[in-house]
């Protein structure tokens, strides 16, 4: 599914991934732990190939392509997908435009027709109520006046209409209570699916109780320092990152 | 992108967004039919030959001569937040016809078809089987260069007791209104346009709406200038008389030439007691090359009075012309009248805009709203430019403004120049202000949903322009969207 090789990055002149490794097989989950500053979020923002971030180094291959070379749009269209930490504002443009012009341009690429209105209007109000999201506010601006919550759960449901081959969680429970935190939980683990991966990555423990991960890998100055199973978040919810920083170092 | 500095990468994204809001004009055709052009320059004799040429009765010579003498007096406004080339007012023909039209067509099958082709060029069904068959329930004027063209629908509007003609003819068959109304919103000596306008205007529409009469379907007119080195000089004139209710759209091309044009029109307004009147202009005169040549001089006087419980709104997309100077108006006369005025004004490469309104509140418990969204992009600069004014009579009178830009790009400006004078203590002015930009984020965030970054800009600027374009009547709301799609359309580098 995903194979990174040695990649670097570096954001406005700093060196941030310093050769990360990593290995997807389809249907797995794997967290991404570390503190601050490691380069957890920037992963995320390399892959989908933001701008900005510049990639000095190694490979990244996404179903069987090279995607370094690939725009944002078309590396989305492939089926890669980012849950934003912080998802923005679009003043005026309503979730179901937003949301239609995204699925029929996924489709379109796929070589499909774009989506009829009533079609899209009924799985999308699906959707909403998956995420407990009510259906005005597919009439609202793309996260217009949205709480915390509400703005996660409408990324979770972007990627339920999206049905993306890989989803990368950038810290998707920052900010969450914990009865928002389960139902984004309940989501992602309703879309696992033996031909989908996810990349979570997140700061605390907290959130694999709800998803739980087949590895966790451990990012510390822009590398992977340590992996391992599901009891590897317990054991650095514990002992906390130190130790590893300066084994890894 | 692995090799890039940031330098670059901030350049060649400011690259990608120049190519995004670069756009081919898509009206710029020019139509080859004859034409009876006067040579250029202006003089009394110039006003005369006009007048003449029109067969119009002697007041309204008169008229006319009055308004030139005033404007020869007059000198051209700067003080506006433009800077251009000023016209030289004696290399300009103040009067062009097409020449089949010398006598006039009948109907519409004695229309002159190369105009028709041009009409259906611009997307406007001319013809009333079209218009019959359901495609549009508009009735259109359209003034071509100086001449009213064709008024389709006149029939159908005539049973409701609604005028909707030529003012060329409205001279011939409605004198009384007509000299009733004329310069009774904006005087000949208004400003310098206004009074060149009323010198030597062409042609226009006329619109009354009898009393209490809900006009039956949308009035339009469709202006073109066509001949080079021509102006247009039209005037709109709508009276609603009381409790009546009418919807206008007036829509505006242009070819694409080297040089610049002209345009200073002028539009009175008079909603009598408890009328209705909504004026709504998609203007999308040539803006002139990427580089700034050519285009469309849009000076422009647009002024409303509205009497007792009457309401006017002014609702405005404007994406063309090189320079634009145009703040339509309303004198809220009557106590418990209403003024609106909604705006969309985008300027690209090098167009400059100061647009905006007045709001004069004379009666008791009068309201106004403004609501007005500028976009620069390219190199162009874009004003608001907006009056407030209660005056010591308007008691319990309300405002509110709101005034948001948006800025593509780096190399754009946007500039809002609020004037708020209150004379009345129980007088409420509200004015909100943001100025924004198409974010990185935005982007980013349509990007990864798999939208084009062309698609994505023309969805965040529709979104921005949104709460404008619900006061345009439907189908034309769909068509201010595409313009402004178009006018941001281009390839991604």
């Amino acid at each position: 599914m995903l194979t990174i090789k040695n990649l670097q990055a570096k954001v406005e002149e700093k060196d941030i991934l310093k050769g990360l490794d990593l290995e997807i097989k389809p249907g797995e989950i794997h967290a991404i732990m570390g503190p601050n500053g490691a380069g957890k979020s920037t992963l995320g923002n390399v892959l989908s190939g933001r701008e900005g971030y510049e990639v000095t180094g190694g490979d990244v291959s996404f179903d069987g392509k090279d995607i370094l070379d690939m725009d944002t749009e078309e590396r989305a269209r492939e089926g890669l997908f980012l849950a934003f930490q912080y998802p923005v504002e679009i003043p005026g443009v309503s979730n179901l435009e937003f949301l239609k012009a995204s699925v029929d341009s996924v489709r379109e690429h796929r070589g499909e027709e774009p989506m009829d209105s009533v079609t899209f209007l009924k799985l999308a109000r699906e959707k909403c109520k998956a995420v407990n999201l009510d259906q005005n506010f597919l009439k609202r601006g793309v996260n217009e006046g949205f709480s915390g919550g509400e703005k996660k759960r409408n990324e979770i449901m972007q990627m339920m209409l999206l049905e993306p081959k890989l989803c990368i969680l950038d810290e998707t429970d920052s900010g969450l209570d914990i009865d928002a935190l389960q139902v984004v939980a309940e989501g992602v683990n309703s879309q696992r699916d033996p031909n989908r991966s996810f990349i979570v990555v997140t700061h605390y423990q907290r959130l694999l109780d709800y998803i739980v991960p087949d590895y966790v890998h451990v990012l510390a100055d822009g590398k992977i320092v340590k992996s391992g199973g599901k009891e590897l978040a317990l054991e650095l919810e514990e002992k906390g990152y130190g130790w590893l920083e300066n084994g890894g170092q | 992108m692995s090799e890039k500095t940031n330098q670059q990468i901030v350049e060649e994204s400011n690259q990608e967004l120049n190519e995004y809001i670069k756009s081919d004009y898509e009206a710029g055709f020019v139509t080859d039919i004859e034409a009876d052009t006067l040579p250029p320059g202006l003089n009394e004799d110039v006003v005369r030959f006009i007048s003449a040429k029109k067969g119009e009765p002697e007041w309204l010579l008169e008229w006319r001569l009055k308004a030139f003498a005033a404007w020869s007096e007059m000198d051209e406004p700067e003080w506006a937040h433009v800077t251009y080339e000023k016209p030289k007012f004696q290399d300009i023909s103040y009067y062009s016809a097409p020449k089949s039209m010398e006598d006039g067509p009948q109907s519409l099958d004695e229309v002159d078809p190369e105009l028709l082709k041009t009409y259906e060029k611009l997307g406007i069904p001319l013809h009333e089987q079209a218009v019959l068959a359901g495609v549009r329930n508009v009735a259109v004027d359209v003034v071509f260069d100086s001449v009213s063209v064709a008024t389709t629908f006149r029939e159908k509007l005539k049973e409701a007791g609604v005028i909707f003609m030529p003012i060329s003819e409205a001279v011939h068959e409605h004198p009384e209104l007509l000299k009733k109304y004329m310069g009774s919103v904006v005087p000949q000596k208004d400003n310098f346009y206004a009074a060149l306008n009323s010198a030597v205007f062409s042609d226009g529409s006329f619109v009354y709406i009898p009393k209490g009469v809900r006009c039956p379907m949308e009035l339009s007119t469709y202006f073109r200038i066509n001949e080079q080195n021509t102006g247009q000089f039209e005037r709109t004139i709508i009276i609603a008389d009381e409790g009546s209710h009418v919807s206008y759209l007036e829509g505006c091309t242009a070819p694409m030439r080297d040089e610049n044009q002209l345009h200073a029109a002028v539009v009175e307004l008079v909603a009598l007691d408890g009328a209705e009147i909504k004026y709504s202009t998609v203007q999308n005169w040539y803006p002139g090359d990427e580089n700034g040549k050519g285009g469309i001089y849009n000076f422009v006087t647009k002024r409303a009075v509205a009497h007792t419980n009457a309401k006017v709104s002014w609702t405005q997309v404007e994406t063309g012309s090189a320079v634009t100077w145009k703040y339509p108006s309303c004198i809220l006369k009557g106590d418990n009248s209403i003024g609106e005025f909604y705006s969309v004004a985008l300027t690209n490469n090098y167009q400059q805009a100061d647009t905006g309104t007045k709001m004069i509140h004379l009666g008791k418990n009068t309201k106004s709203t403004i609501i007005s969204k500028g976009i620069s992009a390219g190199k162009s600069q874009n004003a608001y430019r907006g009056l407030v004014r209660m005056n010591p009579s308007a008691e319990g009178a309300r405002n509110f403004t709101q005034c948001d830009s948006l800025l593509i790009g780096d190399k754009c400006g946007a500039h809002t120049f609020p004037y708020i004078e209150s004379k009345h203590p129980s007088a409420v002015i509200e004015h909100e202000a943001t100025t924004s930009t198409v974010s990185d984020d935005q982007m980013f965030l349509c990007q990864q949903r798999g939208i084009d970054p062309e698609k994505a800009v023309s969805m965040i600027v529709n979104g921005f322009c949104k709460e404008v374009f619900k006061e345009l009547p439907m189908e034309f709301a769909v068509e201010a969207g595409k313009l402004l799609e178009v006018s941001l359309e281009g390839s991604v580098g």
